[in-house]
């Protein structure tokens, strides 16, 4: 079977595999399962880049994806009337203050001889930093988060478009990566998969804390979409009419209606990265990235610098999850610190990216729909097939309690034996590299 | 000044729980570093080892609860603990059977056993979840404390009170035992040589005639002890819940690291350091300072450098500082 066809078989199977989704369930559904979807796929595409193009191994996409989120909110929330003037400007000095004590250390460390006086220098720096930047920091983080805690008590964000905010989702994203990137490149593997795990565990402790940022656990809700609201839609009459003329009652056509809309916003990014991607794989540039994969030895004896090229390619991926975190907070309307799980944050997409064949971008996208859809149906079909399974045992028995509650455990167990086949058996997945 | 009142605070709040952590992340430590050395990987699963093993424990503990059959003041839980470190080996050997010879024999890249490393703790993480579920389990008995806080206040009569619980003597009893049998089993036994020559270099030990798949049916066996061990301990110590088996695998990972992965000594070393930097990191020095002071002039603040939440964050820079300046880590372990 030529490989077009393949390609083309695959993606209509999961095609139809939603529509039937659709015809079965819901087509609200269906269009939920298409846009994180498209998601998903976009944050398999940043991995992707990562490990199918390099081979660099990142265990903290959760913490990327969360800041990602973090950027819609900061740039799309309106901001919070009184609480810039209350410890805004503190905070802002603050972290100013604590940002030049980091850069002042890392100057001493450059200018100075080596020796026990550098040293000491250097943690007198830090440590007298760290104090003045929390006495600066706390009496303003308080304030803020006195301004009627009921409902903000942040700082709030930007009131720009949230869109504006993926971009901001890719820098920040960008910018933690570049920090890992730094330390841990260049040493063995492992090494960036541990310091990745930590990074991802601190940021997403950092929003679950700093209330003044997220709200901490009390979330952040409301935010502001980039599509019309459907109660607006419900209440136009031209919008009533015309899906009245289609078969539809308003209320189930305006979420269709704003489901598609997100679906093809998400498309549009999906197809703007997918192009770049596929242009980057097939470039001069790609083909060095494989080259140092495959043989990163040879690569420096051709002159290549290795570790800055991975990297390059390390802040890309980040920077594409980063991009893909902010659009699904955008699509969610709300920031959940405490929803930011590394088992489906991190390790679903890199069953996606194993799944769908490492090393190729479209396998990415195949992945994200195909594991995304499995995701969400074993959840909805797991309680009746566990049921099904337990349909022999007596009602009061213990154990048919048990396995009926438990059931939403399966998820972890299914995707890591998934994971463990396809990597055993088939590890150049679905769609292998060219 | 109050020299006595403010060691013992510091000793109660400081040193007692620095100690007990220190040996737990060390006796987790020691299990990282042992794979690494001879597997030479990263084990992302054994944090989750320590859940299954901790799991085991659990539930036999339960059983034996169940029969009336107990220790009197010590936990009945070290009662069950050899049961489930029999289980425990089991699983690991199994593991390795399945999953890791295969890439053995092929020999794959490091990075493609981490990987699949991380495949195996979702599936212990799923098998744990779905034994006993994802909350909290309490399975401690006997004795609370060695000493209680007012027992010490009315023995010595001073203001401050010290509390040693019996999982705390427990854990640093037990790891100074296991610690010593594991370094007595790597110094004096054949096989324990035939472990460190394979794992200062394997090509030679291969030329030798040591048969690497003994060598490495014998790492997963003390790596099954060891987490089981640690798994218990922490989990009778704090509480038993899966998900904080996950999020002990960055301070584990940093102890390791810390001392130089493949060194034993260093990861002893390592976990001291880490424990140690996170309980004096996060913890409220008003007390101990109040006593230091002068009179009248004891802080107003809770002086606490960080809050308890970031403990991770300790690690983490800690990691991030011997990965920058000393990759070997302490004791000149493996970097490359």
């Amino acid at each position: 079977m030529n490989e077009t066809l393949k390609n083309t078989a695959l993606f209509a199977i999961v095609a139809l595999l939603i529509v039937l989704t659709g015809l079965a369930q819901s087509w609200n559904a269906a269009l939920l399962i298409i846009a994180m979807g498209l998601i998903s796929s976009i944050m398999a595409l940043g991995v992707n880049l990562q490990w199918g193009f390099a081979g660099l191994f990142n265990v903290g996409i959760m913490g990327f994806v969360a800041l990602g989120g973090l950027a819609a909110v900061l740039i799309g929330m309106p901001p919070t009337q009184g609480a810039w003037s209350a410890g805004g400007w503190g905070i802002l000095t603050a972290l100013l203050m604590g940002a030049a004590t980091i850069i002042l250390a890392v100057q001493v460390m450059k200018r100075m001889a080596k020796g026990w006086l550098r040293t000491l220098v250097v943690l007198v720096v830090l440590v007298a930093g760290f104090f003045i930047f929390r006495a600066l920091l706390d009496p303003s983080v308080s304030a803020v988060e006195a301004v009627n805690p009921a409902t903000t008590g942040y700082l709030g964000g930007l009131g720009l478009p949230v869109v504006i905010g993926w971009m901001v989702g890719g820098l920040l994203a960008a910018g933690a990566a570049w920090i890992i990137g730094k330390t841990a490149l260049g040493l063995r593997s492992d090494y960036l998969a541990i310091a990745t795990l930590g990074i991802s565990e601190i940021i997403i402790a950092i929003m679950k804390n700093e209330e003044w940022l997220t709200r901490g656990v009390k979330n952040v809700t409301g935010l502001p979409r980039p599509m019309p609201d459907a109660i607006d839609l419900q209440n136009d009459p031209g919008f009533v009419e015309r899906a009245a003329n289609l078969g539809f009652d308003p209320t189930a056509a305006s979420t269709l209606y704003i489901k598609i809309g997100y679906g093809l916003m998400f498309a549009a990014v999906l197809i703007i990265l997918l192009v770049l991607a596929q242009l980057a794989l097939n470039s001069p540039w790609g083909r060095m990235m494989r080259a140092i994969r495959d043989n990163e030895t040879s690569a420096r004896a051709m002159g290549k610098d290795v570790t800055f090229r991975h990297l390059q390619v390390f802040i890309l991926g980040s920077a594409i999850c980063g991009i893909a975190g902010a659009m699904m907070t955008t699509l969610d309307g709300q920031l959940i610190p405490t929803s930011y799980q590394p088992l489906r944050y991190t390790f679903l997409i890199w069953v996606m990216v194993i799944v769908g064949g490492s090393g190729n971008n479209l396998g990415a996208v195949l992945g994200g729909f195909l594991i995304w859809f499995l995701w969400v149906q074993v959840e909805v079909l797991g309680p009746g097939f566990m049921t099904w399974v337990t349909g022999a045992l007596p009602d009061d028995s213990g154990l048919k309690e048990h396995l009926l509650d438990s059931v939403q455990h399966m998820r972890l167990l299914t995707m890591g034996v998934i994971l463990l086949l396809v990597l055993r058996f088939s590890p150049r997945g679905l769609l292998p590299e060219r | 000044m109050d020299l006595l009142n403010a060691f013992i605070a510091l000793a109660n709040y400081v040193l007692v729980p620095g100690i007990a952590y220190g040996s737990q992340l060390a006796l987790g430590a020691l299990g990282v570093t042992l794979v690494y050395g001879i597997l030479r990987f990263s084990n992302f699963a054994h944090g989750d080892t320590m859940a299954l093993g901790a799991m085991s424990a659990v539930l036999i503990t339960w059983g034996f609860q169940s029969l009336g059959l107990s220790l009197g003041v010590l936990p009945t839980a070290l009662l069950a603990l050899p049961f489930a470190i029999i289980i425990t080996i089991g699983l690991l050997l199994g593991t390795d059977k399945l999953v890791y010879s295969f890439y053995r024999e092929k020999k794959a890249k490091p990075v493609i056993f981490v990987i699949v490393s991380l495949g195996v703790t979702f599936v212990y993480n799923g098998i744990t979840r779905f034994i006993i579920g994802a909350e909290d389990q309490r399975f401690l008995d006997g004795e609370r404390f060695i000493i209680s806080a007012r027992d010490f206040k009315e023995m010595t009569g001073l203001e401050e009170g010290l509390a040693i619980k019996t999982t705390q003597g427990l854990t640093v009893v037990t790891a100074v035992i296991v610690v010593a049998a594991l370094f007595w089993f790597l110094n004096k036994t054949r096989s324990g040589k035939s472990m460190r020559a394979y794992s200062d270099n394997e090509d030679l030990a291969l030329l030798s005639g040591i048969n690497p798949e003994r060598v490495v049916m014998i790492t997963w066996i003390i790596v099954a002890c060891l987490a089981t061990t640690a798994g218990v301990l922490y989990g009778l110590d704090k509480s038993f819940k899966p998900f904080t088996y996950f999020q002990l695998l960055l301070p584990i990972f940093a102890a390791a690291i810390v001392g130089g992965l493949g060194s034993p000594i260093g990861a002893i070393a390592g976990g001291f350091v880490i424990a140690f930097s996170e309980v004096t990191i996060t913890y409220a020095w008003k007390k101990v300072f109040g006593y230091l002071a002068p009179e009248g002039m004891a802080p107003d603040g809770l002086v606490q450098l960080l809050s308890t939440d970031y403990k991770f964050a300790v690690s983490f820079v800690i990691l991030l500082i011997v990965l920058l300046f000393k990759p070997t880590g302490l004791f000149k372990g493996q970097s490359v």
